[in-house]
């Protein structure tokens, strides 16, 4: 466990893909293979599973302290991470150095105990203690005699999450250089979940693969870049040649979803390697309906049947995080998926033929499916409409068109592409339409946390109403660039009319154009509408808050379709 | 806020002394200061005459100019000035820091200024004094923090330095005070090798060697050739060089920031630097509670950083009477990345 704390704060203060990559390195190198793949693990965020909550563990921490909760609250508004503010106070608490604690200082500390054992038996053992007293005695044993970082680490692992700034790229990559095996394939050995044993680790690395047989097995995801069309001709980008050479689709507002069908089962992925069958029963079924050896690359979504456009995104939201749907809900959103790749077919990988193929052979598939799945309009299995251009100059009043036919933009694909993994430019771009924009008032702002911890960078905007006051309507936190962030933290400070907490009003002078992706009516919000994705696009210094937008003209850009 | 009789009174030019004629630590310029240390937040230009401490005379000169009316005092030493009893108590926070005391009229003040209570071979340790109201300093005014000793901090900067044979180390650290104190804490682990030193630190090398302070040889980066080979080579610099043209010269180097601030993750991560080395040259928490406990204050004052959260945990949990000093006090030093970032505000 101390070769992982140290590993996680390596990776933290190192900067660049290099040096990370070679720290990884170092550390797998030298790490048994048991540990190596409870860090795997770790390092890929599959193991954010909470034992014990922050506020128990805060508890734990106070618990016979003089420090009271406010002052808790004080310190994690300061630091801005709350398993890193037990930690710092632990070791204040603690340094008293008395007996005040069950656990005699002299005890071994744990920090030696190899990460597995941390993993699989400490962790989870104090977790699970049979009472309330038994377990701050364990948490605090865990505690015994670990040094900052490796409290910092130990609470993460308790509280589930940890995310460290490494990539999975990164790791792939470091694992790619410690075993010869390529990248693309080990990020496919990587998917649908790894299980910390030492078994599993040595089979990720190894030169031949044994987990093809894994019907659940998803490929790794191929990723579009955005179109950027003012900086010029990018490498491999559309608009030069032929448009006969890309395939243009409709790119819908939902989630990237790869539905499977081997050996007489049936898998729905999510981008985020989630497994959706029990959110989507309505698309398992169907899916029986394929033929084994099949795996389709899509777009899950909400869409009534008989309805020209889907369904917002809010309803979509709705089916997601569910072990279980009820009849109810399946008829008030009702799943489709819009097929619009094929990566396997008769149990061949078809990952490396071109885009035009693919899809030639994924036409074919979906006219054979039984009438129930593929009907064009109702279906739930359907093919993604392939849109045509006679020439580039049709390309922009096509994506004006957008927001008309319920989409987010175009999606222009290289006919002759293979199916790659991951993010790789040149071969698939996204065209979004423009986002909506408004300009609106800074009325409150709080502290950030983890790299913005003690600066105000969560801002809460508004826009004015009929009479005359601001009432808040979006909060936004990126956007602006570090010195910006810097100015306007200054500016905060000295411009606080009120505090709340954490919270601080602010005088109502500054006005910023946010841009956001969807707006929505809501009953939740004060102002009565939501906004998706908000950020901010500019600091409008030149603009006096009176001519900040309205809230009629936010309504007016929920346009008819509201 | 301060009751409108009592012995210190807070002015627009800073905290002011009727009895004594005096403005501690003034904001603008004002007839006489009586200056706690040679920080720039604490000194400013401009006075008509400046109390001080002899052992701060040599940086003060060199900062607010060699000819300014400054009369310089011993630790300890009682002076009458107008109507008051001023003495000046070692601080630990710099080379020549001192707490202020005053008293008049039957009562007593003790003005903290910056101060520490961690060994720190660069300058006097922080000498406890008693008096009625204390106004104590909270830069680092929240629980989370709390120092581990000098030397063990100077360890690991030497293990980090020692590592990189063949890059250029560059360690940021405020000018003064911070600067000196690493140096004095190498040369307590014996190291004698030269430590290269960007210019702002070069020029406020002389008074500590001339107050007998310990240091290992050092020379000016600029004094080296253009084409000096850097890499093994130990480099103290200011905050403000980083990212500058002045760091154009080294070709890789490897980069760290000591400050009390790098105790904190998001701090860390923040700044940029490859490494954060915590030390700071303000009271933790703990020796903030232990200077106010000792103090013996019935009344307590709290100016910088956390003065809000001091003073409520120090009345509700201490039972001892205390609020925080508004006006140019509640600027919030140290409690932003821009005043953290700048050199000399704070030494933190």
């Amino acid at each position: 466990m101390q070769t992982f704390a140290e590993l996680i704060e390596r990776l933290d203060v190192s900067r660049g893909t290099h040096a990370k990559v070679s720290t990884l390195v170092e550390f797998f190198n030298q790490c048994p293979p048991h540990d190596a793949a409870w860090a795997l693990q770790v390092l890929l965020g599959g193991s954010r599973r909470r034992l014990i909550t922050g506020r128990r563990l805060r508890q734990i921490c106070l618990e016979h302290s003089p420090l009271p909760d406010w002052l808790f609250d004080d310190c994690y508004s300061h630091v801005g991470d709350s398993a890193e503010t037990i930690a710092l106070l632990w070791q204040q608490v603690s340094a008293g150095g008395d007996d005040r604690w069950d656990n005699a200082s002299t005890a071994e500390p744990l920090s030696s105990q190899p990460l597995h054992y941390w993993m699989e038996v400490l962790l989870p053992q104090a977790a699970s203690a049979p009472d309330p007293e038994q377990q701050a005695a364990a948490v605090r044993r865990l505690w015994q005699g670990l040094s900052a970082q490796q409290l910092l680490v130990a609470n993460k692992l308790l509280t589930g999450g940890l995310r460290i700034g490494v990539a999975k790229g990164l790791v792939v990559k470091a694992l790619a250089q410690l075993s010869g095996v390529e990248d693309a394939v080990l990020q496919h050995r990587l998917m649908g979940g790894f299980s910390p044993t030492a078994q599993a680790w040595e089979t990720l690395l190894a030169p031949t693969d044994a987990l093809a047989a894994v019907p659940s097995r998803p490929y790794p995801f191929f990723l579009a870049s955005p179109l950027e069309l003012n900086a010029g001709t990018a490498e491999g980008a559309p608009l030069s040649g032929p448009t006969e050479h890309w395939l243009i689709e409709w790119k819908w507002d939902g989630i990237r979803g790869q539905l499977i069908r081997r050996q007489g089962q049936s898998f729905l992925w999510s981008r985020g390697e989630e497994l959706l069958n029990d959110a989507f029963p309505e698309l398992i079924d169907a899916a029986t309906t394929l033929d084994d050896g099949t795996v389709l690359d899509g777009e899950v979504i909400v869409w009534h049947p008989g309805s020209a456009r889907p369904a917002s995104f809010a309803e979509l939201q709705r089916r997601l995080g569910r072990k279980s749907t009820g009849r109810k809900l399946l008829a008030e959103c009702p799943a489709a998926f819009v097929a619009y790749d094929l990566l396997e077919w008769e149990g061949d990988d078809w990952r490396p033929r071109p885009l035009s193929q693919r899809r030639t052979a994924l036409e074919t598939l979906i006219q054979q499916l039984p009438v129930a799945t593929q009907t064009p309009a109702a279906g739930l299995l359907r093919l993604s409409e392939q849109l045509t251009l006679a020439h580039w100059e049709e390309l922009e009043p096509l994506r004006q068109q957008a927001t008309d036919t319920g989409a987010e933009g175009l999606m222009l694909k290289a006919m002759g592409s293979p199916y790659l993994a991951g993010r790789k430019r040149g071969h698939w771009w996204k065209h979004k339409r423009d986002p909506y924009s408004l300009d609106a008032v800074l009325l409150y702002a709080q502290a950030g946390s983890g790299r913005r911890a003690n600066l105000f960078t969560d801002y809460t905007f508004g826009l004015w109403d009929g009479s005359g006051q601001l009432v808040s309507f979006a909060k936004a936190y990126s956007g602006l660039d570090d010195g910006e962030i810097t100015a306007l933290d200054r500016w905060i400070r000295s411009h606080t009319t009120e505090r709340f907490g954490p919270v601080r009003a602010v005088e109502p002078l500054q006005v910023f154009e946010l841009a956001f992706e969807g707006i929505q009516r809501s009953t939740r919000h004060k102002s009565g509408i939501a906004v998706r994705f908000p950020r901010i696009s500019r600091w409008r210094r030149d603009k006096p808050a009176a001519e900040a937008d309205s809230l009629t003209s936010a309504l007016a850009l929920l346009g008819p379709i509201a | 806020m301060l009751p409108t009789d009592a012995l210190l009174q807070l002015t627009p030019q800073g905290l002011y002394c009727e009895a004594a004629g005096a403005w501690i630590d003034p904001w603008r310029p004002v007839p006489r200061a009586l200056i706690t240390h040679a920080h720039a937040d604490h000194a400013r230009p401009g006075c008509g005459e400046y109390w001080a401490t002899a052992s701060s005379e040599g940086i003060l000169r060199k900062r607010l100019g060699a000819g300014i009316k400054l009369i310089p005092v011993d630790y300890g030493a009682l002076h009458r000035i107008g109507e008051a009893r001023v003495s000046f108590h070692s601080a630990g926070h710099v080379l020549g820091s001192a707490q202020i005391r005053l008293e008049a009229g039957g009562e007593s003040w003790l003005v903290s200024g910056d101060y520490k209570r961690d060994a720190d071979p660069s300058c006097a340790p922080f000498e406890p004094v008693q008096a009625d109201v204390f106004i104590t300093e909270a830069t680092f005014g929240w629980p989370i923090y709390r120092w581990r000793p000098g030397i063990a901090v100077a360890r690991e900067i030497v293990q980090w330095w020692q590592n990189a044979p063949e890059r250029a180390s560059i360690l940021f650290c405020y000018a003064f005070g911070k600067a000196q104190r690493v140096l004095a804490e190498l040369a307590c682990l014996g190291i004698s090798d030269e430590i290269l030193l960007h210019g702002a630190v070069e020029a406020l090398m002389a008074p500590y060697r001339e107050a007998g302070v310990q240091l290992p040889p050092t020379r000016a980066v600029s004094s080296l050739e253009r084409k000096a080979d850097l890499s093994g080579r130990l480099v103290l610099a200011p905050p403000a060089a980083h990212r500058s043209v002045w760091m154009k010269r080294f070709k890789t180097p490897q980069t760290a920031f000591v400050s009390g601030w790098m105790a904190v993750r998001g701090a860390r991560r923040r700044r940029g630097y490859e490494r954060g080395f915590v030390l700071s040259d303000h009271a933790d928490w703990d020796g903030l509670l232990s200077s106010v406990r000792e103090s013996g204050a019935r009344q307590v004052y709290v100016t910088h950083g956390n003065s809000d959260g001091l003073a409520r945990y120090l009345h509700e949990v201490e039972g001892i009477a205390a609020e925080p000093l508004g006006g140019a006090f509640a600027a919030e030093r140290g409690d932003n990345e821009a005043a953290a970032n700048n050199d000399a505000p704070d030494g933190a």
